[in-house]
């Protein structure tokens, strides 16, 4: 399995049945592949649909029901769709149960920055902050490291997007959950070592004496 | 009652400096028609608040493209390396909004609100330089509201007297747009008789629209 198949799998395990779930774009868009069976969730897109679905088939695009990227959808039966200022009502006022959303770093306090390098790249912040700092749960689905460089850090270089700490970090190495006391760790992938985790990390990780392997097959 | 009104005509009031609020997400909603007729009239200095600046020959990114833009208002250019490259060059200058942030901007500008209270962007740049209050043990960042001199609408259809119904997610700014702009102009992708749109399906009232857009003649 690819790390970044093991990560959309892990993430998966965290719906619920009934909830609504907005993914962010890149790697968080493939949790969408391995929502277990029995249970639905409504994903959201926060150009102003609840109920989107990936096309069905080439040839049924509409011009006018995409997903935030500009890409064409499809809906689900009962789905919804509304303007902009409902969308993030939706996002800030408390109704989004979860959304996952990818990082750049996350700092020792759990907060995530994803949306700027400065001097590099000034894409914008689009909808991350509003995601971040209104979802029930926000979960930071994103590789352990970057070219070898840890992306879970003591203090952010990068600009945060929130200054609320995020609720779970996933990758392919580990499950990661910022507590009161700091970054626990909760899961090691199939295989990997405490160590590996920790060599792999700049935080200080609370390690508890236990550390399953994630669930994932 | 003639509310309609040719193309031409209907950006020829525009003047260079305008500051035109742009429906769409990506191009989706975004109304095309108007989009290059501003392109062919080479109306400059613009500032343009949008959600995006979608991408090179698409959408806002036409405008982009020809340069006829000084200053944008929006939430993400990530998508269109060409905003990017003017940014980076000094020839624009952005104001970067959270989304959820710039759409309640544009809502209060409309709604006739002093601003807006939000969490978001706290505690990161997007706070820097602005007013911050506490309100019952919570604190806020004050945003300020937006308006705008004109504003571009795409909506599904159009009937007669202006009312107009936007399809799903090209809905997105649109309506929120035709309640903050002086003057409000509207582009339908089909025009229909007063009725065919019922009450309860029109989502913005005829009475917000100042222009709108003439349909070409297809058949013949």
């Amino acid at each position: 399995m690819d790390e970044k198949t093991l990560i959309a799998k892990r993430v998966a395990l965290e719906l619920k049945d009934g909830t609504l779930v907005n993914l962010g774009i890149g790697l968080p868009t493939q949790v969408a592949a391995y929502v277990p069976k029995h249970i639905q969730v409504f994903f959201q897109s926060e150009n102003g649909i609840v109920g989107m679905l990936s096309l069905p088939e080439e040839g049924l695009e509409d011009e006018d029901l995409t997903d935030a990227g500009g890409r064409p959808i499809g809906a689900l039966p009962g789905a919804a769709t509304f303007d902009s200022a409902m969308s993030f009502g939706l996002i800030r006022g408390g109704h989004l149960d979860l959304t996952v959303l990818g990082g750049l770093q996350v700092d020792q306090m759990g907060r995530l920055a994803n949306w700027m390098v400065p001097g590099k790249i000034v894409p914008g912040m689009g909808g991350a902050m509003d995601l971040v700092s209104g979802a029930k749960r926000v979960i930071v689905a994103m590789t352990h490291t970057v070219k070898g460089e840890a992306k879970i850090v003591k203090h952010c270089a990068l600009p945060l997007t929130s200054s609320r700490p995020v609720s779970l970090i996933v990758t392919e190495l580990a499950v990661i959950a910022p507590t009161e006391a700091g970054l626990e760790l909760r899961e090691r992938a199939p295989g990997v070592s405490v160590e590996t985790i920790v060599k792999a990390t700049e935080a200080e990780l609370i390690v508890p004496e236990n550390v399953p392997e994630m669930p994932v097959s | 009652m003639h509310k309609t009104i040719k193309l031409a005509e209907a950006v020829e009031q525009i003047p260079d400096g305008a500051r035109i609020m742009i429906g769409g997400f990506m191009g989706v909603g975004t109304a095309p028609r108007l989009i290059d007729e501003t392109v062919r009239q080479n109306k400059k200095n613009l500032t343009i608040i949008a959600n995006d600046t979608a991408r090179p020959g698409v959408g806002i990114g036409k405008l982009i493209d020809a340069k006829l833009v000084r200053a944008i208002i929006v939430s993400h250019i990530g998508t269109n390396p060409e905003t990017q490259r003017q940014l980076l060059a000094g020839e624009i200058e952005a104001e970067l909004s959270p989304q959820g942030t710039l759409i309640e901007r544009i809502r209060a500008g409309g709604y006739g609100l002093g601003g807006i209270l939000t969490s978001t962007g706290l505690g990161t740049i997007v706070e820097d330089g602005k007013p911050t209050i506490d309100l019952d043990g919570q604190r806020f960042l004050v945003e300020r509201p937006l308006k705008a001199d004109f504003a571009f609408v795409y909506a599904k259809q159009a009937d007669y007297l202006g009312n107009l119904a936007y399809a799903l997610t090209a809905r997105n700014f649109n309506p929120l747009l035709a309640m903050a702009a002086t003057v409000v102009i509207a582009e339908a992708q089909n025009i229909v008789p007063v009725g065919v749109i019922p009450p309860d399906a029109v989502m913005t009232p005829a009475v917000l629209v100042n222009h709108l857009i003439s349909m070409e003649r297809r058949n013949g």
